[in-house]
């Protein structure tokens, strides 16, 4: 977490300009990537596979992987259908394809593909294409996120759940240490029915085109992993069509990185656009704020104004009345006395002086007005 | 009227607590198993489903859920909308709990979590979505937690610091509204990059839009959920204006929530319109498609424009309630109902009782870490100290 901003946006900046394979990525534009030109391959030619399990067999003994539950010779396996597992790099399947006919063999593992997923998922570049056309893990990095499982296409990397401490991510290496070593891969070597071959890619292409071409109608016209997800390291060639025996054939032809691209593309462009905006949101309120401010200011000021007005309006007014009453009622009582002063007069004649009180009027409720105003 | 409040509180309490004891309890002895006996003895997990509730709750929802911290500050201090001002300090704070809980729940499904900060001390892989979840989620923890800072700082008296942290607000703010951006939205995108594993309905190259909108709609869901929830068990808490502001506040994020899902049930029309999978409505997961899109976003879209029309604050709390499951529902979908939706049952996912509990856990974690501050900390009211000074 001690990453300072500047280093991270420009990781973000970098992010999908750089590949997980070291080199440029063409995610963005329309140029493709089709493999190392020394690339190795292998082919699979499922029609000539005969379910033996020996490629099974080499690859735990080449991996060192621990021994298996039931024996490799033992071909009731082959019975239920089984997938690449932590301790299995390389499953053997088998399918009834069609009533009396016999069954179809087809070897599964990784596929090292050109542009692999696994390699474009994974957040710490565990997984590299080499150039030997291997895919290879490094474990000594991997956080066992997983991520890289759910990207793989083809579902093939498995994962130590039995491991506490130490769980790592497996799958085939196409022998990557071997190549080193120029041998051939340990199942390639194994197989006893020539169903798995060794070499350039470009040359097992060719090699597929021309079975397919000399045997019409023993093949599928189709080579598995040309160009699926950008296409493979690992090819096949069948005899019945490929989505029979489980393999998808609606992965499409674009590589997995670039499934993503644009999702990264979007980085640097809400990085760069969001302050904008936002800083603009934000003047656009402030100012709001400012003028309604102003403006309630000014409403009060005029409001104030006004209320003093007619208070004061109302103020003269009143004292006016409370005057004129005072005056009325000032009037009335002298009129009254007069009037009282007359009757005496009249009536006795004498000179008893009779003196009225007069009263203050009454000065309206001033008080009350100006505490809610 | 206030005693008796305090009592009931009382007494929820104390029967709350008794049960959250057991689930720490519980979680402890489980997360013992996790450690030494690896995911095989607690989880449900197998190659063909890398990653289960964990991930698809823990993860995907509780980054959506906690969402409600960016929304409510952006709307207050970048929209200017200054009357929601008392419901911010809550929303930060459950954003950050959140956000501090799902990078605990993360330590628990990866393989090596001491190897967490590999992706940025090692090799960088930029390629990767999830190298833009973790940087984001990482860098967001911290601004969250500076957001949070200034009421952790009244509560211990340090004015200078507070002072300090308050001023950083609104680049916090900022900075917070760009990386949850790009962070809600990646989760989304992780998906991208499985277009053979995800049910089509649910498979778009608009998955990071989805997800984006949706965390604005479940954060401010959230944040009327969960001040439902303080009102009825913090009210001897709330200050005046938080409880004055309450009902306005309500009214505001319910007429908001119903105009953003409006705009999602759009944007996912258009989704289903441009990859033309109108045909797939009539499948098994058509239908489940429709249960989530007219239930959980069409309806509380609706009930929520009710709520405000009418200002019939329960109505838009249990509209909240019900889009909060919505979204649940949609991330569960995404990373484990419709994802794998092409293998037989057999190979299908189901979370084993170890893993809910172990999520169980850790939610209650944050229940009591909740309320342990907002029992201490200036969070639904202002330090007197410092009133009207923001
Ligand atoms: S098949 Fe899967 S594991 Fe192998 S290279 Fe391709 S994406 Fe990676
Ligand atoms: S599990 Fe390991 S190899 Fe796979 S994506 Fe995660 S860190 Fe990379
Ligand atoms: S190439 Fe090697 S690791 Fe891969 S399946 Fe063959 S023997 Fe096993």
């Amino acid at each position: 977490m001690s990453i300072s901003r500047r280093k991270f946006l420009g990781w973000i900046g970098a992010a999908g300009m750089t590949s997980a394979v070291g080199r440029k990525a063409h995610a963005a534009s329309n140029k493709q990537f089709t493999g190392y030109a020394e690339a190795n391959a292998v082919l699979h030619d499922i029609s000539l596979c005969i379910g033996c399990r020996k490629c099974e067999d080499a690859c735990n003994k080449v991996n060192d992987l621990p021994p298996p539950k039931a024996s490799f010779s033992d071909l009731s396996v082959l019975e239920a259908s089984r997938r690449t597992d932590a301790y299995t790099y390389t499953v053997v399947n088998q399918k009834q394809t069609s009533g009396n006919a016999k069954p179809v063999f087809f070897k599964n593992q990784c596929n090292h593909c050109l542009e692999p997923a696994c390699a474009s998922a994974c957040f710490v570049q565990a997984f590299r294409k080499t150039d030997t056309g291997a895919v290879t893990y490094d474990e000594t990095v991997c956080v066992g996120c997983r991520y890289c499982m759910v990207a793989c296409p083809f579902e093939i990397p498995a994962y130590e759940y039995d491991k506490a401490l130490t769980p790592r991510v497996t799958k085939c290496t196409m022998c990557y240490p071997r190549l080193i070593d120029g041998k051939l891969p340990g199942c390639v070597e194994a197989c006893p029915a020539e169903a798995l071959s060794f070499g350039k890619r470009d040359d097992l292409l060719a090699l597929a085109r021309e079975r397919i071409r000399k045997f019409p109608e023993r093949y599928v016209n189709h080579v598995y992993g040309e160009h699926e997800m950008g296409g493979t390291s690992w090819l096949y060639l069948s005899n019945v069509p490929f989505d029979r025996i489980g393999m998808r054939m609606d992965l499409g032809t674009r590589p997995a990185g670039e499934l993503t691209a644009g999702a990264l593309g979007a980085v640097p462009i809400v990085v760069g656009l969001w302050p904008i905006l936002l800083g603009g949101i934000y003047a656009v309120s402030k100012r709001k704020d400012k003028i309604a401010a102003e403006e309630q200011a000014e409403a009060v000021a005029a409001a104030l104004e006004e209320a003093n007005a007619a208070a004061d309006a109302r103020l003269t007014s009143e004292l006016e009345k409370a005057e004129k009453q005072k005056q009325l009622a000032i009037e009335k009582e002298v009129q009254k006395a007069l009037e009282e002063q007359a009757a005496a007069a009249a009536e006795k004649a004498a000179g008893a002086d009779g003196t009225a009180d007069v009263d203050k009027p009454e000065a309206g409720d001033d008080d009350s007005r100006s505490s809610t105003e | 009227m206030s005693d008796h409040t305090a009592e009931t509180g009382k007494s929820v309490f104390t029967l709350f607590n008794l049960v959250a004891g057991i689930i720490v309890v519980m979680g402890l002895i489980l997360t013992f198993l996790r450690f030494t006996g690896g995911l095989s003895t607690v989880t449900n997990l197998s190659d063909y489903n890398p990653w289960g509730i964990w991930i698809g709750f823990d993860l995907l929802t509780g980054v959506a859920l906690a969402a409600g911290g960016y929304v409510t500050s952006a709307a207050v201090y970048i929209f200017g909308m200054k009357k929601y001002h008392s419901a911010v300090r809550p929303a930060v704070l459950t954003g950050f709990l959140g956000y501090a809980l799902v990078v605990l729940a993360l330590n628990y499904d990866v393989g090596r979590p001491w190897r967490l900060p590999y992706p940025f001390i090692m090799q960088q892989g930029t390629t990767s979505l999830l190298f833009e979840v973790a940087a984001c989620v990482a860098l967001y923890l911290s601004v969250l937690f500076l957001e949070y800072s200034p009421a952790a700082l009244e509560w211990l008296g340090l004015k200078r610091a507070r002072n300090l942290a308050i001023k950083l607000t609104m680049a916090l703010t900022f900075f917070g509204v760009i990386l949850s951006t790009l962070h809600q939205s990646s989760l989304g995108a992780l998906y991208l990059i499985a277009p053979s594993k995800l049910h089509p309905l649910w498979y778009s190259t608009y998955l990071p839009v989805y997800f984006f909108v949706s965390s604005i709609i479940a954060g401010i869901s959230m944040v009327l959920f969960e001040s439902t929830l303080s009102h009825r068990y913090f009210k001897d808490k709330m200050s005046r204006t938080y409880l004055d502001e309450h009902n306005p506040v309500t009214l505001g994020f319910g007429k908001a929530a119903s105009y953003v899902l409006a705009g999602y049930f759009i944007i996912k029309i258009i989704g289903i319109s441009v990859d033309n999978n109108w045909h797939l409505l009539g499948t098994g997961y058509g239908v489940w498609f429709l249960v989530e899109l007219l239930g959980f976003v069409a309806l509380p879209c609706f009930l929520y424009a009710v709520g405000v029309r009418e200002k019939n604050l329960l109505l838009i709390r249990c509209t909240a309630v019900w889009t909060v499951l919505g979204v649940v529902l949609n991330r569960l979908n995404v990373s484990l109902i419709a994802f794998n939706y092409h293998l037989p049952s057999t190979e299908r996912y189901v979370p084993h009782w170890m893993e809910v509990g172990i999520t169980l856990f850790i939610v209650t974690l944050g229940v009591l870490a909740f309320r342990f501050i907002v029992t201490r900390m200036p969070i639904f009211y202002e330090h007197p100290d410092y009133e009207d000074a923001h």
